[in-house]
Formats: structure tokens, sequence, C-alpha cells
């Protein structure tokens, strides 16, 4: 069942009228007749958490806002940016009045005074289709002042981006937000925290797919939605599968289903019949690469058994490899990528990704050494856990965890 | 023409600006407008921006030079991104996006001798089950091969020269 696709089981679920049809601001009525701290009781109880790839729990986020400041708001992750992730579209796309309901429950829970939904560059046409919403929603009085008469009121606006991958980092999107360069800021304060928020006021930042969740926590219960999925790991998650499988695309399922029922009952198995899979990157190019053994297939695909072998379940974009490919390019490829979105601001990253890059390049080219491995590994290691954000430590796994499981791909480039 | 008093614009310059709670927060839609305008964010459209929002112009010229998605010099009539990361590339976006510029007969970056097509690789663009794609003046086309590229080639540049016989004719 999904709870989150729903345009796949609803046709026309993206008008106002079909969406209302089919349980559409049930959950944010509901809200509506409790009191805020209720409502962030109820999140917590669910316990749901952040789907935006670090798992924090949605509730216990909700409970650090400190009720007593007079302006607060809400900020929504829709820069979809990490390689391999293309979920919150889908979401936008065909089902966009759940992820404004749930944004709209969010604002009430922490009393904030406007939702921004911060969208990546190239979503320009799914701002406009949010427009369009946020304008019906209005016409009904469910966006504006005094919101389905509660005498509660809350704007919603749109914002796009302008393609950079850090925006997606929570403290750099609050400053492109507020018109600074796109960097990470120091914390503390965090953007919960007075100083630290959207124009220094204290801020939720949530990811499109954890707010969509919400509708359904209020109308159903938190029970019910604590019931899907496994212990730590509640509820259903949307997973982006790529690369070599058959049938490459959203799948949304519960927490905890293993990778193995994902990738062959879903996805198809591999692309190519006698090509097996080698490995898979579950998490875009930011979390630790696992060999595709029969271990790791047989994992359940939740927080807790993602870390225990070696990786983390993340925004769960997960990118599969088959035998074919070398897992030394597959570095390259990374590592590019974040050299070319690191923002410059920490050296440690501005410079140890361009040094990586050059010299992965030169063992690709065949005129590299195993001391270059050796060396690639060590600055990576150097790196991680000490730069401003945590862009850092994701440029560092891919060659770190690379060469640890697939040393063999990168010898075969420096014997010679 | 112009962004400030061009009445084309009037509506969402104001719309933008006040859906903040600082001016400044407007100069990424306000880019995109000027961008819309000139074709890319020259200094005439960098200088209207500062000057809507009580900016200095290097201030908003950082800005600009920090998000790839405004383009700091002119770009063919088609602006092509084709997307080479990772899960794409593993479907033979690599492949593609180096046939595609010997195509066109162009360098990574630069543009047809015709002016019509500026070929570009990025990075992921959300539509990794799709690939090989690329975006077109930020559209997106998705699920492309060789023979797919060379007909909408083929339109595009149909439907420029349409659109310039069209200019000279009135
Ligand atoms: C470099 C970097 C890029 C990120 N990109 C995204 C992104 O594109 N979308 C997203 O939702 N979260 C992204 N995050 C995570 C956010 O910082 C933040 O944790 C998240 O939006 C919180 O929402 P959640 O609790 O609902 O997951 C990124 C983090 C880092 C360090
Ligand atoms: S770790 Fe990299 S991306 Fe993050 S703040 Fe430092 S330089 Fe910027
Ligand atoms: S890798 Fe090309 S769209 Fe994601």
């Amino acid at each position: 069942m999904h709870i989150l696709l729903r345009g796949r089981d609803i046709d026309n679920i993206k008008q106002l009228a079909v969406y209302e049809k089919h349980d559409g601001f049930a959950g944010m009525k509901k809200a509506l007749a409790m009191t805020p701290a209720e409502v962030i009781d109820v999140v917590k109880a669910s316990g749901l958490r952040g789907r935006g790839g670090a798992g924090f729990p949605t509730g216990v986020k909700w409970s650090f806002i400190p009720q007593h400041e007079p302006v607060k708001f809400v900020t929504i992750n829709a820069d979809e940016s990490e390689t391999g992730t293309f979920k919150d579209r889908e979401i936008m796309e065909e089902n966009p009045y759940q992820l404004i309901e749930g944004s709209l429950i969010c604002a009430y829970a922490i009393q904030a005074k406007a939702v921004y939904i911060y969208l990546r560059g190239e979503f320009w046409d799914i701002g406009d289709q949010l427009d369009e919403c946020i304008e019906a929603l209005r016409e009904k009085g469910f966006v504006g002042k005094n919101i389905m008469g509660s005498g509660y009121d809350c704007e919603v606006y749109t914002h796009l981006g302008a393609g950079a991958y850090i925006c997606g980092e929570e403290s750099a999107l609050l400053n492109s937000l507020e018109g600074y360069l796109g960097q990470p800021r120091v914390r503390p304060p965090f953007p919960a925290q007075k100083g630290g928020g959207l124009y220094k006021e204290a801020t939720v930042v949530n990811n499109v797919e954890t707010l969509a969740n919400v509708p359904y926590i209020m109308s159903e219960g938190a029970d019910a939605f604590k019931a899907i999925g496994t212990e730590q790991s509640a509820g259903n998650k949307i997973y982006c599968v790529s690369g070599h499988v058959k049938r490459s695309g959203n799948y949304e399922l519960p927490m905890g289903t293993t990778f193995r029922e994902l990738l062959y009952d879903h996805a198809g198995g591999p692309l190519y019949e006698d090509r097996p899979f080698k490995a898979m990157l579950p998490s875009g190019g930011s979390g630790p690469i696992v060999p595709l053994t029969d271990e790791v297939l047989d994992t359940p695909m939740s927080y807790e058994d993602c870390a225990n072998i070696g990786t983390i379940i993340g925004s769960a974009s997960i990118i599969v490899m088959d035998e074919t490919v070398d897992m030394t390019w597959v570095a390259s490829k990374v590592t590019k990528f974040f050299k070319h979105e690191s923002c410059g601001k920490c050296t440690p990253c501005r410079e140890g990704t361009y040094w990586l890059d050059k010299v992965i390049d030169r063992i690709l080219d065949g005129r590299g050494s195993p001391d270059d491995v050796k060396r690639i590994a060590d600055v990576a290691e150097n790196m991680a856990g000490t730069t401003l954000c945590a862009l850092g430590d994701f440029a560092a796994n891919p060659i770190i965890h690379t060469i640890r499981h697939f040393p063999d791909d990168f010898a075969q480039h420096v014997q010679s | 023409m112009a962004i400030i008093g061009n009445s084309k614009y009037e509506e969402r310059i104001n719309h933008h600006i006040a859906k903040y709670e600082t001016k400044r927060s407007a100069v990424m839609p306000l880019l995109y407008i000027a961008q819309e305008e000139y074709g890319w964010v020259n200094q005439d459209g960098i200088n209207e921006v500062a000057q809507l929002l009580n900016l200095d112009p290097t201030q908003v010229k950082s800005i600009a030079g920090f998000y790839t998605m405004y383009s700091e010099k002119p770009k063919g009539v088609y602006w092509l991104q084709v997307c080479t990361d990772l899960p794409c590339a593993l479907q033979g976006a690599d492949d593609f996006h180096a046939w595609l510029k010997e195509e066109l007969g162009v360098e990574e970056g630069g543009t047809s001798a015709d002016g019509m097509f500026t070929v570009e690789h990025v990075m992921c663009l959300a539509a990794c089950d799709k690939a090989p794609m690329l975006q077109c003046n930020f559209r997106y086309v998705e699920d492309l091969d060789q023979n797919k590229m060379r007909e909408l080639l083929a339109k595009w540049r149909a439907e420029a020269a349409a659109s310039m016989n069209g200019r000279s004719a009135e």
C-alpha cells in the first residue's frame, strides 16, 4: 500500500477535490483540534525519522523549537540533489497536496509564521505547480489567515535554488534562502535555536518525504504508523533504485524490507542475466559502498540493520553496479561530484577533493603507483571529521570504502 | 530592454520581494528574471537586481557566480546539459555525452559554430531511472538514445529557424 506515492493508486490526486475526497486534510483537521504540544507528541510517538539522510527523530526535532519565541519558521528541503535520488520529485509532481498538508501540520505544531519550500532550481515547473496548489488552498481558507477557522495564520511560499548540491545541507539552505552564498554555517546555534534558523529565528528544516508522512500519522494515529516497519525504523520508505537493475525507479515499501526483495522481486534483478551484482551504494554517493554479498542482500533496509553492515540507509538512493564495473572508476565519478560541489569554505574539503581527483585520474590512466593508492586512503581518512559540514565526510567515504572492499580494482591499475 | 520598469516582470518582481522577510532574499528569483530578459546574467542585469534590492552589484555578482544555473556568458539557442553522474553513466551517459559533442562538433562547454547548441555535462538531475537524459534550456528530456537525439536536434533547429523567420517578417 502506498502512503506517499498515492499518485500511483488514485487518479488525479494532484487535484484538490480528489485529494480531499481521499482523506485529504483529515490529518490537518485533527491536528487543529489538538494543542500544538499534543501534535508533537503524536509525531514523536509514531517513531517517524527524517528521510533527508540523517534519520533524526522528527517529533524530537520539532520539540526543540522554543515555544515562547514569537517568530518561527518551517523550511522544507526539496533540494533533492544527492546522486541517485529522485523520490521527492515524484511526491511533489504526483501528490503535492500531501506535502503541503504535512508542512502545515508541522507549522501548526511549532506555531510557525510561514513555510518556505526550497526546491532545487531545475524543479521550477514543480514550483509552479506548488504555487498553484497554494493559491487553491488559499481560496478555500486552508492557507493564509485563520486556517480552517482555527485562528491560526500561516503562509506557504516556494523558493528556487540554482544548481548547488551544498544547498541541501540545512544551514547552507538557510543562507541561500536569505540571499547569501549557499555555504554552511558554524553551529551552534542550530536551526532550531534562536539565532540559528531562517532570519535568525527558530526553524524546523525537514525533508519532503518526511513531511509527506505526517498527514497519515495524524489521521490514522501514531500506532498505525509505528505498526509498519521495524522497532527503530517505522513507516514506509521510498527506495530510489538506479544502475544495473531491470526496472529502475521508485519503490515505496516498509522499512525493514530486505535489499534482496527490493532488488530482485521489485527491481527485477540484474539488468543483464550473465552479469551478477557486484556492489551497491545504498545512500547515493555520500554513504559507504558495500559489496552485494548474500549477507548484504538479506539485510533489512532499516537504520539499525544497515549500521550492522557498515553503511547507512540515508536517503535510500540505491545505486546498483554489476561485475563489469571498476570500483576505481566509481571512486573517480563520486570524487568528481564532491570536488565540483565543495563550497570551498574549508581547506581539507576544497583541497582534499581536488587532490584526490587528480591522483585517481592518474591511477586510472595507468600512471599511478601502489603508493598513490595508500596516499589517497590516508588523505581521505584525514579529511573525515575535520570539516564544517558533512560533505567533507561524504567525499572521504567513496575512497575509504572502495579501497577497503575492492583493493584488487585499484591494484590492477598500478601493477604494470 | 531592462527588467526595471518592464511591465512584463513588474508583478513577479513585486511578488518575490514581498514574500520574504528581507529584500535580500529575493536576489535568486530576481537573477532568474534578469537571465530571462538578457539570455544570461550580464552586468546590466546584475546592476538592476542590485538596485531593486539595495545591494552592492559585487554582492549580486558573487551570488550569481556561486550557482551553476545562472549563466555568466551567452549560451547557444539551446543549452544542453547532459547528466553524466554515476547512475546515468552506468546506463551509457558518458558515451552519449561524447557522441553528442562529436555530432555537434563542440568541445565540453562549447557552442556549435551556428550558435545553436551549447553542450556541457552536469551532476545528477534527479532523473536517474530515465538515463541517458539531459536538460535543454532547463526542460528535462529523458530516456534518450542517439536516434531520438538526432530527431530532437532536427526539430529544435527547425523551431529556431521558424522563430527567426517569424522575427524578420515582423
Ligand atoms: C552536503 C549535504 C547535502 C544534503 N542534501 C540534502 C538534500 O538534498 N535533501 C535533503 O532533504 N536533505 C539533505 N541533506 C540533509 C539536511 O542537512 C538535513 O539533515 C535534512 O534536510 C533534515 O530533514 P529530515 O530530518 O526531515 O531528514 C544534506 C546534508 C548534507 C551535509
Ligand atoms: S566541508 Fe566542504 S562543502 Fe562543507 S562547508 Fe566545508 S568546504 Fe563547504
Ligand atoms: S545520475 Fe543522472 S539524473 Fe541522477
